[in-house]
C-alpha cells in the first residue's frame, strides 16, 4: 500500500520495532537461561498486532494469543513492566505471576493473553456483552490464530456474537502454522474468512503482513462492529520464529522461512516509506535507534528488578 | 423474625430475584431459563419480571456462553449462569478450571470475576450416568473457586445471595431432589455467609459431616439413633471450597467419632479430605474409633431405580456404620 501518511507510518513502524526487539532480547536472554518456562515469539507477525491496535479506539478492549507478545504492546502495556514479567520479576505487570503467557493489563484494555488456544472468543463475547447492555462504545478484539479456528470455542463464539449482535471483532492471524501443523492438513477449505457466512457475519482478509493495509481494514471494520455487531478479519502472515523453545523447524525449509524473511512486516514498511519519498532513511534509523534503546531500558529495569517473595504466592487467588 | 414455608427452588428463585431488584449488573444466561422457566422451573416467572434482556436465552453452547458471562464478570457485571445438568459442567471445563479461577491470579489481582455458575447436581432422578454425577470434589481441587452445597431452602437462598454479592466464581450446586422440598425461610432479606458450616443437630456420641441432600437422610438417621439412646451431631458443610475445618475440628473433639457421608463416589471424593483434616490435626488424638465415611459406590450411575438406590449410601447404612463405630 502506497504510504503517504508519514506520522501514522512512523508509528505503525515504532511499534514493530518495539515487538521485534522485544522478542529478540527475550530471545536471547532465553537462550542464557536467563528467563525460564517458555515462550511463543511472534517474529514475522508484528505488522498485524500493530496495524489491528493501531486501527482501534483508546477505550477498545483486546484478548490476546498464547503468542501475544506483540499484540499486547501495541495496544500499549507497558514494556518495562511486561519485560519484567516475562523475567518473572515482583515489578512485572502481572507481579511476576503469568509470565510470558498470561501478559494482561486491564488499564490498558489488555485483558490477557490465554495459553488455552481459542478460550479468548468467548470471553471477549462477554466483554462485548457489557459493553452493548451499557451502550458503551467499546469493541473488544478476540486474537486467534489459524489453529484456533478449528477449536468448538471458536464456532461457539462466532455463533453467539452474531446471535446476539455483539461488538466483537473476531481477529485471525493466520500464520498458516498451528504449532507445526500445515492449515492445508487440517482444513478442507483454507479461506478461514469464509467461516464467517454461516454466521451472517462479514468478513475480510487482509496482508497482515503490510501493516498499514491491516490498520485501514480494522479502522473500518472497528466502525462497522461498533454500529452493528460481530467481524471476522483474516490477517496472512508468517511465524518466522520457531512455535516455541523446542521447535527444530522439521516442518519447514529454510528457503520458506527465508522467503518470509524477505516479506517481514518492518522491511516492508521502510521501503514503502522511502519509496513513497513519505520519510528519509535517516528518519527510519532515528525509530531504529529509539527503539533499541527503550527495549535496552525495558531489559536494563526487568533485570535490577527484585524477585517476588515466596509468600506473595498467597496473593490474588480470590478477591476481597 | 417472621417466617414462610417454601421449597428449595423457590428459594433459589427468590434471592436471584433479589439480587436483580438490588443491583442491575445482575443478569441470568443459560439455556431454556425464559419461558420454559428451567429445565427444573427454578426461574419460574423470572423472564416476565426482568425481561428477555435479563434472563437470557443461550444457545447450546456451554463454551461459548460460560465464556461469555466470564468476560461480563470481568467487565464489572455480575452475571448468575446456569448449567442445565451439572454434568454439562464437562463441556465447558475449560472455562470453570483454566479460566474464570485463574485469571485474577494469573493476571496480577488486575481483574475480579464476579460471576455464579448454578446448576443442578446429584442423582436419584433415574437420569442414569450421564444427568446424575456429583462431581464437586473436581471443583474443589481448583483454587480460586469457591463451591457451595445447600441443603435447605433457608440455606440456598441466604447463600446465593452470598455468592452473587462476591468478587469470586462461585459453583453453586443445586440438588435436584431437593428442588421441592419446603422448608422455613425468613420474610425479611438475609444472607448467609459463604464457609460457614451448620451444625443441623447437636449431639454427644458420634460426628456425621455431611452436605447436600445427604444432610435430611443424616438428620433421619440420627432421630432413629435417638430411640437407641446414640446421640449423634450432624454438621452440614454447606460450602465445600473453602471449607470450615474448624467446625468439624471442633465437633470431633466433642464426640470423638467422625462419619462422613455423600453422594458423590467414594474414590476422591471430599470426604477423603475431610478425614484427612481431622487426621492431622488435634482432633486426631481424642478419636476413639477410626474415621468413616459412606459414598457412592466406584461407578457410574445406573438407570435402574433398584441400582441407583442400591450403590448411594441410605439411612440403614448411616446408622449401621455408627453404631460400628460405637461399638
Amino acid at each position: 500500500m502506497k504510504n503517504e501518511n508519514k506520522e501514522l507510518g512512523l508509528k505503525l513502524l515504532k511499534d514493530m520495532y518495539l515487538c521485534r526487539k522485544f522478542e529478540e532480547k527475550v530471545q536471547h536472554y532465553f537462550s542464557l537461561g536467563m528467563i525460564h518456562g517458555t515462550t511463543h515469539l511472534s517474529i514475522g507477525e508484528e505488522g498485524a498486532a500493530a496495524g489491528t491496535c493501531e486501527g482501534l479506539e483508546p477505550q477498545d478492549l483486546m484478548y490476546a494469543t498464547h503468542r501475544g507478545h506483540s499484540q499486547a504492546i501495541c495496544k500499549g502495556i507497558d514494556i518495562n513492566l511486561m519485560m519484567a514479567e516475562i523475567f518473572g520479576k515482583a515489578t512485572g505487570v502481572c507481579k511476576g505471576k503469568g509470565g510470558s503467557m498470561h501478559i494482561a493489563d486491564k488499564d490498558k484494555g489488555v485483558l490477557g493473553a490465554n495459553g488455552i488456544v481459542a478460550a479468548a472468543l468467548p470471553l471477549a463475547c462477554g466483554s462485548a456483552f457489557a459493553a452493548k447492555r451499557r451502550k458503551q462504545n467499546v469493541v473488544t478484539v478476540a486474537f486467534f490464530g489459524d489453529g484456533a479456528a478449528n477449536e468448538g470455542a471458536f464456532h461457539e463464539a462466532m455463533n453467539l456474537a452474531s446471535a446476539w449482535d455483539l461488538p466483537v471483532l473476531f481477529v485471525c492471524t493466520n500464520n498458516t502454522y498451528a504449532m507445526s501443523t500445515h492449515i492445508s492438513k487440517v482444513m478442507k477449505d483454507t479461506d478461514i474468512a469464509k467461516r464467517a457466512i454461516p454466521y451472517g457475519m462479514p468478513a475480510e482478509t487482509v496482508d497482515g503482513n503490510d501493516s498499514l493495509a491491516v490498520y485501514e481494514c480494522i479502522k473500518s471494520a472497528r466502525d462497522y462492529v461498533a454500529k452493528n455487531g460481530p467481524m471476522l478479519i483474516v490477517e496472512n502472515t508468517y511465524r518466522i520464529s520457531g512455535h516455541s523453545k523446542s521447535d527444530g523447524n522439521l516442518y519447514r525449509t529454510k528457503d520458506e522461512i527465508n522467503a518470509w524473511k524477505a516479506r517481514n512486516p518492518i522491511d516492508k514498511m521502510r521501503n514503502d516509506l522511502l519509496e513513497a519519498k513519505t520519510c528519509t532513511v535517516e528518519e527510519l534509523d532515528a525509530v531504529d535507534k529509539e527503539t533499541t534503546e527503550l527495549i535496552d531500558k525495558a531489559v536494563k529495569f526487568a533485570l535490577d528488578s527484585p524477585y517476588p517473595e515466596l509468600d506473595d504466592v498467597y496473593h490474588d487467588v480470590y478477591a476481597l | 423474625m417472621p417466617k414462610k414455608e417454601i421449597t428449595y427452588a423457590n428459594a433459589i428463585k427468590e434471592a436471584i430475584s433479589e439480587e436483580m431488584i438490588r443491583d442491575e449488573d445482575v443478569f441470568m444466561m443459560g439455556e431454556d431459563i425464559g419461558v420454559y422457566r428451567g429445565a427444573f422451573g427454578v426461574s419460574g416467572d423470572l423472564v416476565e419480571t426482568f425481561g428477555e434482556d435479563r434472563i437470557i436465552d443461550t444457545p447450546i453452547s456451554e463454551q461459548g456462553f460460560v465464556g461469555c458471562a466470564i468476560g461480563a464478570a470481568v467487565a464489572g457485571m455480575r452475571p448468575i449462569v446456569e448449567i442445565m445438568f451439572s454434568d454439562f459442567m464437562t463441556v465447558c471445563w475449560d472455562m470453570i478450571v483454566n479460566q474464570a479461577p485463574k485469571m485474577r491470579y494469573m493476571f496480577g489481582g488486575k481483574v475480579s470475576v464476579p460471576m455464579v455458575l448454578r446448576t443442578a447436581s446429584g442423582g436419584g432422578t433415574g437420569a442414569a450416568a450421564q444427568h446424575s454425577q456429583s462431581l464437586e470434589a473436581m471443583l474443589c481441587h481448583v483454587p480460586g473457586l469457591k463451591v457451595i452445597v445447600p441443603s435447605t431452602p433457608r440455606d440456598a437462598k441466604g447463600l446465593l445471595k452470598s455468592a452473587i454479592r462476591d468478587n469470586n466464581p462461585v459453583i453453586f450446586l443445586e440438588q435436584k431432589l431437593l428442588y421441592r422440598t419446603k422448608g422455613m425461610v425468613e420474610e425479611e432479606e438475609f444472607t448467609i455467609p459463604i464457609g460457614e458450616a451448620d451444625v443441623k443437630r447437636e449431639g454427644q456420641d458420634c460426628t456425621i459431616i455431611t452436605y447436600g441432600r445427604m444432610v435430611q437422610m443424616c438428620l433421619a438417621a440420627a432421630e432413629s439413633m435417638e430411640k437407641e439412646g446414640i446421640d449423634v451431631e450432624v454438621i452440614d458443610l454447606r460450602t465445600l471450597l473453602p471449607m470450615d475445618t474448624e467446625a468439624i475440628i471442633k465437633s470431633v473433639i466433642k464426640t470423638r467419632h467422625a462419619l462422613v457421608v455423600h453422594e458423590a463416589v467414594k474414590t476422591g471424593g471430599i470426604a477423603g479430605e475431610i478425614i484427612a483434616r481431622i487426621a492431622d490435626s488435634e482432633a486426631f488424638y481424642y478419636l476413639d474409633a477410626p474415621l468413616k465415611r459412606l459414598a457412592s459406590e466406584d461407578v457410574p450411575v445406573p438407570f435402574c431405580p433398584v441400582l441407583e438406590k442400591g450403590i448411594l449410601p441410605d439411612e440403614a447404612k448411616i446408622i449401621a456404620t455408627v453404631k460400628e463405630m460405637l461399638a
